[in-house]
């Protein structure tokens, strides 16, 4: 591999460790309060409203069902309202983060959904009101599914952000397709590949690691 | 009713005392789920120190009823009086700051897992917003009220169950509550463990003066720490008073079928013999309480009526300090010589059952 094609690579790890940091954050920032309100807003929730689960939800199953390529691509004016341009890495974090939010979201859910319900009793016989449940009963108590949950979001974010080239975002999937594909440069396609599995099961490991802390569970 | 009204009205702090003294007061209470009713017309006074029991087959409604009390369930009808405040109208929010006066003690203990044992008792602090400092010095009093302080740093996880449970028991007392509500709170434990647990909740009762009402389904636990029991059925209290009185003479089916597990029975090798008609032998079911269980009854029954007649089965215990037993008594004969007997015990203050007569001895 010659000098410049390897500083493509360092290049493009960095913008697919970017692209995946930046979105996953995002999404954890609106996606866990996303999937806390649809918990709340359920049927025997703590703010029971069937109106807004359904409308929450419905939105959801909407940006979850547009295969990403098109979303990457129907999302270019809002990108541009937000970042100015519809090009480059940063533009690839908003339809990244978009479509990993609502994903996330449902993720959420499902932990959150899992808290024992006696222990939401239990909350509210002692005086609590919705909040103190969400901040000592719901988030603590489904932290190891919240993070593991954060996890897969990170590694689908990986995967994803490889279609994020289509916009001229970079990273490591883009410089598969155009060096390792298109160029047939074998040494840059297996290189990327091998980074890309370091990568993945770089974040499966600290994911595991930090769950197998905060769970303590029997 | 109508002079305690009235006396209010002229004089508001006069009735405060009487008021005071129930700490729960429940007016006609009724809640239906569906077609079913879980509660149909249930009043009940809880007072000032005491450990009343309500006891019930699952289903009788007895959760539906302890639920109540802290306005985790709203009744459709009927009023709930805790410490003299009406709390059927209270929004959820004017309802937070009065369970603080409530402790409650759960079946499957919710205990947090994420938490340690400390920060769990500690929590209806936190809830209150006390400062840090007195919120661990509160949990460490209680930890060791409740023989766990070596546990204060571990996870409930590690715990045994009747371990949480004591944990569960700390957390109710934390913000020092004027009531402490049990949900069937030994259930889940073994018959070593409930007795512990048990001990426990009558340890805190006497000594912090605490009252206490728990609904079970065994009567076990209310023969252990109960002053008074309810007992609940289909939504209603059929039967209502000391305990050792309700052990001694259950007046309705339902609450002799719950004392059946506990009180002496007739051997099935015995009752499978019984037939109604002629017989040698007669037996009887002889209850007694109080001074009747207290007096030389046999003896004087067999210098009063000469006779042969024997023991076949049967004891006396004592339930809050009250003697109460049943015995079952095999009597040569069925003419003159049992009408005798009989009589002889009713006159002493038994209750005289014949159950029925066996051909040759038992």
């Amino acid at each position: 591999m010659s000098p410049v094609l390897f500083e493509l690579l360092l290049r493009s790890i960095w913008e697919t460790v970017l692209m995946t940091g930046a979105s996953g954050l995002i999404s954890l920032v609106f996606g866990l309060p996303l999937g806390l309100a649809l918990v709340a807003s359920d049927h025997g929730g703590i703010a029971e409203s069937l109106w807004v689960n359904r409308s929450l939800g419905a939105i959801i199953n909407g940006f979850r069902s547009v295969p990403f390529i098109i979303l990457l691509v129907a999302l270019i004016p809002v990108t541009r309202l937000i970042v100015g341009t519809s090009i480059g890495t940063w533009a690839a974090i908003v339809p990244l983060s978009i479509a990993a939010t609502p994903y996330y979201a449902r993720i959420a859910e499902v932990s959150l959904r899992e808290v024992d319900h006696g222990l939401i009793e239990a909350a509210r016989a002692m005086g609590g009101n919705r909040w103190t449940i969400v901040r000592e009963v719901l988030v603590p108590e489904a932290l190891p599914g919240i993070v593991a949950g954060f996890t897969v979001t990170l590694v689908t974010l990986v995967g994803a952000s490889a279609m994020a080239g289509a916009i001229g975002a970079g990273g490591l999937g883009d410089l598969a397709i155009r060096y390792g594909y298109q160029r047939f440069e074998t040494s840059v396609m297996v290189a990327v590949v091998v980074v890309l599995i370091v990568l993945v099961c770089g974040i499966q490991w600290i994911g595991d690691r930090l769950v197998a802390r905060l769970d303590r569970r029997e | 009713m109508n002079q305690h009204v009235s006396a209010g009205l002229a004089d508001p702090v006069h009735v405060q005392p009487t008021e005071l003294e129930d700490v729960v007061r429940l007016v006609g209470l009724k809640r239906r789920f569906g077609a079913t009713a879980a509660l149909d017309g249930v009043s009940l006074t809880v007072k000032k120190g005491e450990i009343l029991g309500i006891i019930g087959r699952s289903g009788a409604g007895k959760s539906t009823l302890i639920r109540c009390l802290n306005g985790l369930e709203r009744p459709d009808s009927g009023e709930v009086f805790i410490e003299g405040r009406e709390i059927g109208r209270l929004s959820e929010r004017e309802l937070q700051p009065l369970r603080r006066r409530i402790g409650m003690v759960f079946q499957h203990f919710n205990l947090l897992s994420a938490k340690t044992v400390e920060e769990n008792v500690a929590l209806p602090l936190k809830i209150e917003g006390r400062p840090r400092a007195d919120r661990m010095a509160r949990a460490a009093e209680l930890l060791q009220l409740v023989g766990l302080s070596e546990k204060a740093k571990a996870y409930p996880a590690s715990l045994s169950g009747g371990q949480k449970q004591r944990v569960g028991i700390a957390r109710a007392l934390a913000a020092r509550p004027a009531l402490l509500l049990s949900d069937e709170a030994t259930s889940a434990l073994d018959p070593e463990t409930t007795r512990s647990i048990l001990a426990l909740l009558k340890d805190i009762n006497s000594r912090l003066g605490l009252t206490i009402l728990l609904i079970t389904h065994e009567m076990e636990v209310i023969r252990s720490i109960a002053d008074r029991v309810a007992v609940i059925d289909a939504g209603r209290i059929v039967e209502e008073g000391a305990v050792w009185q309700v052990f001694a003479d259950p007046k309705s089916e339902i609450t002799r079928s719950l004392l059946g597990g506990i009180r002496p029975q007739l051997p099935p090798g015995i009752a499978s013999r019984l037939v109604a008609g002629e017989g040698v032998e007669t037996i009887l079911k002889v209850d007694v309480a109080g001074e009747a269980a207290r007096g030389a009854l046999l003896s004087d029954l067999a210098v009063t009526v000469p006779g042969p007649f024997r023991l076949v089965h049967g004891g006396i215990e004592h339930v809050q300090g009250q003697p109460v037993g049943t015995l079952f008594i095999a009597v040569l004969g069925v003419g003159a010589h049992l009408a005798q007997v009989t009589t002889f015990l009713r006159d002493r203050g038994a209750r005289v059952e014949v159950l029925g007569h066996v051909a040759g001895p038992v």
